[in-house]
């Protein structure tokens, strides 16, 4: 497989990535992923879900996307027509160029460059651009509030975010994605390097930071002021309908998948298994099955951390605007200082 | 201005001068959001006119009337027992507890009185409603506050105790099934073991809505010390039910005044919150639900036998007087203040409803809250538009 590729230029190679990326990776990921959560949150809350499109409601999402498809495209008389129809591109192609960074197996990755942690964290905040352009633009005092809430918040848990990440970077000496995933997996524990070592047993504190931050980020529930359906008549996109709709919609799932796809790289080992399983020594070593077994490793870890988020999400109330500020900057931002320097203290211990 | 009370336009002025007071420290521009008519939060269509500074309320009013039916007026061409068809849509998902003060002061009018076990059935069906009516608002105050989940378990569970009021009336949501002197049917066979079943079913629904929301700490942060309604307040604005009690005003209908109806045969406890905030409030409904599933659980166990209908004359004519019978209902205090000139239907009827008087605290409530605290506030008020505007 990989001597196919070696022979193209690099420009094919890269278009042949994404394209093998979108078909094979994120189209059954998505659906499966869409099916699993919305079944999931009819369990939880005594319904059955979808039933009618397709065995069990697994074509649901082909059937809303028609649906969302067909939608007459509306938007308001005064609405700032241009960045209108733009803001939901945005927040998407935050949501895409973030996937670019992942590493899907040792050769499976669209881009593999060394700030891939800093290149994450710096796309995943162009959402917030999205958000308040389409509060703004809709010309609508709902979704201007919500745009603002939306503003206000990302930013405030951009950077708990961030410094939870660090504590990552620092134990791994790297800010490149698929080497922090190698350090995990050829790591040890006093040791013992049965298990590699997981970042999520080290950082535990930061993994926790992170994944309240990936709420917030995500604007879910008990962060999801800038939708709030039963207040702001969901927020910033009050006036989009039809295929824009549909746009915030993937977005806000896809999301909400590709945090759990960065979380499971920095905390959980990513796509690897531990490399003493197969005397593996290096990333050069390791077999190439692991390029098709590494991503349905990393799809299973994926879906469990989304099922934490949308466990949390379908069971807690929203907060309010400034008890979540309160909780970033007095909590988490504290709490994530504290733990970088517990860590550089440790790691120059040790 | 001229049209406004002085209440009003004090209260009008004083809007104005925080304002003026606002834009001169802050130079800004306060911006006037209009929540509802469609708002989801509103139930229905009631429209809340907020003047905002940013996001803190400065001024706001509550404005009804898009839903007005009419029902005072249209009760003057129906005959007596055909009010109930039409009243029993005031508070619609507690139907069968409108019916009751406007059957009993026709029966006043008449000096009847029904049969002690259609007073028990009457009993039992309308702490039904009242179950029916309330579990839903828990459940709806997790939608509020952003917790989708509660809503779906109050609507399975609630679904149990329209089964039954089903069952015993034929109607769900309508029962319409309150006679002058008695009721229209018997219970149905097994509908006494049913009902004590369900009654289990809602108390562990209660257990389960207290784990799910009461025991959060987000929802305590989102409803503890917000909305505060002191007693004297509470009392001056005439709030009656929950909300009167929330504030630690022990005072319930059910318990307070003599009505032919067996509240007073069975022991059960009144409850009072000292707090007067939106958590005191929902707390406050979560035991009413709990303390109804016992009163029919030991109404059940001491009902009479003997019939369900008293004497009454075919074609039913109310002596002339005038009466006035207030029950305490799901949502507060209900009362019907009835006139007859001696013919076939009544003469005027006034409603008093109790979502009107409780939510005309809207505006002195909700000054100075934030945005997202309207909606909890409103939820812990709890009303329901067909109460507001008959």
């Amino acid at each position: 497989m990989l001597g196919l590729i070696a022979g193209i230029p690099y420009w094919a190679q890269s278009l042949l990535r994404v394209l093998g990326g979108i078909v094979a990776v994120l189209l059954p990921a998505g659906t499966i992923v869409y099916v699993f959560l919305f079944k999931m949150m009819s369990f939880m809350q005594s319904r059955l879900g979808p039933m009618e499109a397709g065995p069990f409601g697994s074509l649901q999402l082909f059937a809303e996307v028609g649906k969302w498809l067909q939608k007459e495209d509306l938007y308001p008389e005064r609405a700032d027509k241009f960045i209108f129809k733009m803001a939901p591109l945005i927040v998407l192609s935050s949501t895409f160029l973030l996937v670019a960074v992942v590493p899907f197996g040792p050769d499976a990755w669209f881009t593999n460059f060394e700030a891939g942690v800093f290149y994450a964290l710096a796309v995943s905040s162009v959402s917030v651009l999205g958000i308040l352009i389409a509060g703004w633009a809709s010309a609508n005092k709902y979704s201007l509030l919500g745009g603002l809430r939306g503003a206000g918040q990302l930013i405030a848990y951009e950077l708990p975010m961030v410094l939870a990440v660090i504590g990552v970077v620092i134990q791994a000496d790297t800010m490149n994605l698929q080497q922090i995933v190698v350090a995990q997996n050829a790591g040890s524990i006093f040791g013992w390097d049965g298990l590699g070592n997981p970042y999520i047993l080290t950082q535990f504190i930061g993994f926790i930071i992170f994944m309240i931050a990936v709420q917030a980020e995500l604007t879910q529930t008990p962060f999801d002021m800038p939708i709030a359906e039963s207040e702001l008549v969901s927020g910033y996109m009050t006036e989009y309908s039809g295929f824009r709709f549909l746009i915030f919609f993937i977005s806000e799932f896809a999301t909400a998948g590709v945090f759990a796809l960065i979380a499971s790289i920095l905390f959980l080992g990513g796509w690897g298994v531990p490399f003493s399983w197969f005397g593996w020594t290096s990333i050069d070593s390791i077999d190439n099955w692991m390029n098709v077994v590494g991503p349905l490793i990393m799809f299973t870890k994926m879906m469990l951390l989304v099922f934490v988020i949308m466990w949390v999400r379908f069971s807690y109330p929203r907060f309010r605007e400034d008890q979540l500020q309160r909780f970033a900057w007095k909590v988490l931002i504290p709490l994530s200082l504290v733990n970088i320097m517990a860590t550089s203290v440790l790691k120059v211990a040790f | 201005m001229t049209m406004l009370g002085d209440r009003q336009q004090l209260a009008y002025i004083a809007s104005q001068a925080a304002d003026a007071r606002v834009n001169v420290e802050l130079e800004t521009e306060g911006m006037t959001l209009n929540i509802g008519p469609q708002h989801p939060a509103t139930h229905g269509t009631l429209r809340i006119i907020a003047r905002l500074d940013g996001e803190q309320v400065v001024w706001a009013e509550p404005s009804c009337g898009y839903m007005h039916r009419g029902y005072e007026k249209l009760t003057e061409v129906r005959t007596f027992p055909q009010v109930t068809a039409l009243v029993n849509r005031i508070d619609w998902l507690g139907s069968f507890a409108n019916e009751v003060p406007f059957i009993l002061a026709a029966e006043q009018l008449m000096g009847i009185e029904a049969p002690p076990r259609a007073q028990w059935i009457r009993t039992i069906l309308f702490e039904l409603s009242r179950i029916a009516n309330v579990s839903l608002v828990l459940g709806d105050l997790g939608v509020q506050l952003g917790a989708i989940t509660p809503v779906f378990f109050a609507f399975r569970d609630r679904e149990y105790v329209l089964n039954l009021i089903e069952g015993a009336t034929g109607g769900r949501f309508h029962p319409n099934f309150d006679r002058i002197g008695g009721l229209k049917d018997d219970l149905p066979a097994g509908f006494i073991d049913e009902t004590r079943a369900v009654m289990r079913k809602m108390r562990k629904f209660c257990d389960e809505i207290e784990g799910l929301l009461f025991g959060n700490e987000i929802f305590e942060a989102r409803t503890r010390g917000i909305g505060v309604i002191p007693r004297d307040v509470a009392l001056q604005y005439g709030l009656s039910g929950a909300n009167l009690r929330g504030s630690g005003v022990d005072w319930d209908l059910r318990r307070d005044q003599k009505l032919p109806m067996a509240w007073d045969k069975v022991d059960w406890k009144v409850w009072t919150h000292p707090d007067g905030d939106s958590y005191a409030r929902c707390w406050i409904r979560l035991q009413e639900v709990r303390e109804s599933t016992l009163i029919v659980e030991k109404l059940l166990d001491s009902l009479p036998s003997g019939p369900v209908m008293a004497k009454v004359p075919r074609i039913i004519k109310v002596p002339e007087g005038e009466a006035w019978v207030s029950t305490e209902n799901p949502l507060g205090e209900m009362g019907y203040y009835v006139v007859s000139k001696g013919e076939l239907g009544p003469f005027r009827v006034k409603i008093r409803s109790a979502s009107f008087n409780n939510i005309s605290i809207v505006p002195w409530l909700l000054k100075g809250v934030y945005v997202p605290d309207i909606i909890t506030i409103l939820a812990s008020l709890y009303f329901i538009l067909g109460d507001i505007d008959r």
